[in-house]
């Protein structure tokens, strides 16, 4: 999982003379083959993606970049990240409150049912919309009667979207906010603050990086989705296809340097994710550790809400 | 920790799980129920028709087995980067720390044909191979590669905040008591990471049985040699056949939910271990 990163390299490096530091030449043997392994399986696929994608040129990239079907995949790929994110991060903090703030019964398969999208093969998240809304699926005749297409259509895309990306904002927030106890919104709420005054000033100072982090992450799946999207899609050009299936189509289409042209875009989001989630994840570590501390503690015992300018 | 005070003090629990079941229901509950029924309507006899035919058996194989030797690779090699990352200063340690998420943050189609780049015959790794009559793509070595890229941050970032927080009195003291450094690792250290490795390795083994973007690019799609379930689905969909997409998805479902309660427990196991 994702979460258990915001904690790595604390800045604890064992001391140089302590009996755990190895010979330097197992440490070196260790590190080269480490990075070799990173290299050819991470980097060389990764400078690939550009090599290929200037192997015929900047014309040709950016002609196969600004080709209206390109456009047109940009746009929706945006337009249901727009949709996709928004809703679940509400829905996110919404779980997260009441998953962490009460106890009721069937918390655990509450959990289960969110963590689904996560553990379930994408193409199976695009399989049960087309069951449920597709032409012959359980509400198909419903909906033609209406003329109301939600699959081989955009809402279908967005729907998938949102599936797979479902779990992302809740699960940062729920470990991070089960850690803290609830002694400083019951407080509040003593001293008659609102539920939403609660939230706002109690609660989302203590999260906000994790909450962040989710969002990084939840976006970063949006854009990228592929196998729920091309179920569902139905590969309608100009219409229902998204940047991911735009680059397949390309690809299949013998246009190898066009696909990469266009794999740069999502890869260049992803590296730009990997950059900002690199930064909350420092920003977030300070937060992170102290508001655990200070949440282990039976009574508030250290100054903790002013981390924000720190 | 339970904290039998927290019940209900504070507001907003109507409100929230209002919300939250609503939404649940619409994106997962409801869709869920109708494919559980759609297994149900199609019957027993046809059920089981489309579960085991030929190409269905074989793409359970495949994707169980690579998915299996993929998690297994990226133990090793999750515990040897998580390793060097903690216990090692050398130049560019940061960079290469990020760079371990970039499967999780780099869409899998996109993964998929930069694999294809590298080890297919024209690519970097590819030009070497082939010749050498190791086909790296389009072949169960190709598919192999695409599940082990998408697996290879998990072990990782599960070993990783263990390690940090191993205190060291554990190998001053085998240290003391006269072990080898193997000993001490083999003795002292590894028990202690074992739980986060296994779940790391649980994590990577389900993402790998769900792959589909990565793997349709690179792994030459060939029925019966390395064509994996999700794609016999998508196959199963395309021809509009419903029920036997929905009777191999039920399959898939039983399977992911076996490992999901897998992970739970290691991940429990795991933090018991994590000093915080």
């Amino acid at each position: 999982m994702p979460t258990r990163s915001a904690e790595h390299s604390a800045g604890s490096a064992p001391a140089a003379a302590d009996p755990r530091a190895a010979s330097p030449w197992l440490g070196r043997l260790l590190i080269a083959l480490g990075l070799a392994y990173l290299g050819v399986v991470l980097l060389l696929p990764l400078l690939a993606i550009f090599s290929e994608a200037l192997s015929k040129g900047w014309l040709a990239y950016l002609t196969a970049i600004g080709d209206r079907e390109a456009r047109v995949a940009i746009s929706l790929t945006l337009l249901s990240a727009a949709i996709a994110v928004p809703a679940n991060l509400v829905f996110g903090v919404m779980a997260a409150w009441a998953i962490t703030k009460f106890e009721f019964r069937g918390k655990s398969l509450l959990l289960t049912l969110i963590d689904l999208p996560f553990s379930v093969s994408p193409v199976i998240g695009g399989l049960v919309f087309v069951l449920l809304y597709g032409a012959r699926g359980w509400l198909g005749p419903w909906l033609e009667a209406h003329d109301i297409q939600i699959v081989f259509a955009k809402p279908g895309i967005v729907l998938a979207t949102i599936f797979v990306t479902l779990p992302f904002v809740v699960r940062e927030l729920v470990p991070l906010m089960q850690a803290q106890t609830a002694a400083d919104e019951e407080a509040a709420f003593s001293l008659g603050a609102t539920g939403w005054q609660i939230f706002r000033h109690v609660t989302l100072p203590n999260v906000k990086w994790a909450l962040l982090y989710g969002v990084i992450l939840c976006n970063a799946r949006a854009m990228g989705e592929f196998g729920a999207a091309s179920v569902v899609s139905g590969y309608i050009r100009g219409s229902t296809v998204t940047l991911p299936l735009h680059i397949e189509i390309v690809f299949n289409d013998y246009n190898a340097a066009g696909a990469f042209a266009c794999a740069t875009l999502l890869t260049l989001t992803a590296l730009a994710t990997l950059v900002l989630k690199t930064w909350v994840e420092a920003r977030g570590r300070g937060a992170r550790r102290a508001a655990l501390a200070v949440g282990a503690l039976p009574v508030q015992a250290a100054p903790r809400p002013a981390r924000s300018g720190a | 920790m339970t904290r039998p005070l927290k019940a209900r003090v504070l507001p907003g629990f109507g409100l929230t799980i209002g919300c939250t079941l609503f939404y649940l229901s619409f994106i997962v509950l409801i869709p869920f129920a109708g494919l559980f029924l759609k297994g149900v309507a199609i019957g027993p006899t046809e059920f089981w028709q489309a579960i085991s035919g030929t190409r269905a058996v074989a793409s359970y194989r495949i994707t169980l087995g690579s998915a299996f030797a993929a998690a297994t690779l990226n133990a090793f090699a999750g515990l040897l980067i998580a390793w060097i990352l903690v216990r090692y200063r050398f130049p560019g340690r940061r960079l290469v720390d990020a760079l371990v998420d970039l499967p999780f943050a780099l869409p899998a189609a996109v993964g998929g044909i930069a694999l294809t780049a590298v080890f297919g015959p024209r690519g970097w790794v590819g030009r070497i191979a082939y010749p050498l009559g190791i086909q790296t793509a389009y072949s169960r070595i190709g598919l192999l590669l695409a599940v082990t890229f998408v697996g290879l941050p998990y072990v990782v970032r599960s070993v990783q905040p263990v390690l940090e927080d191993l205190p060291p009195e554990i190998e001053e003291a085998a240290h003391t008591l006269g072990a080898t450094r193997w000993q001490t690792f083999a003795h002292a250290i590894l028990p202690v990471l074992t739980p986060a490795i296994l779940s790391g390795f649980a994590l990577a083994l389900a993402r790998g049985i769900g792959e589909y973007g990565a793997v349709i690019f690179i792994s030459g799609n060939i029925p019966l040699q390395t064509e994996v379930t999700s794609l016999v689905i998508a196959i199963k969909l395309d021809q509009y056949d419903y029920a036997g997409a929905a009777a191999v998805a039920l399959v898939m479902l039983a399977a992911a939910f076996v490992l999901l309660l897998a992970i739970n427990v290691l991940q429990a196991w795991s933090r018991a271990y994590q000093v915080r």
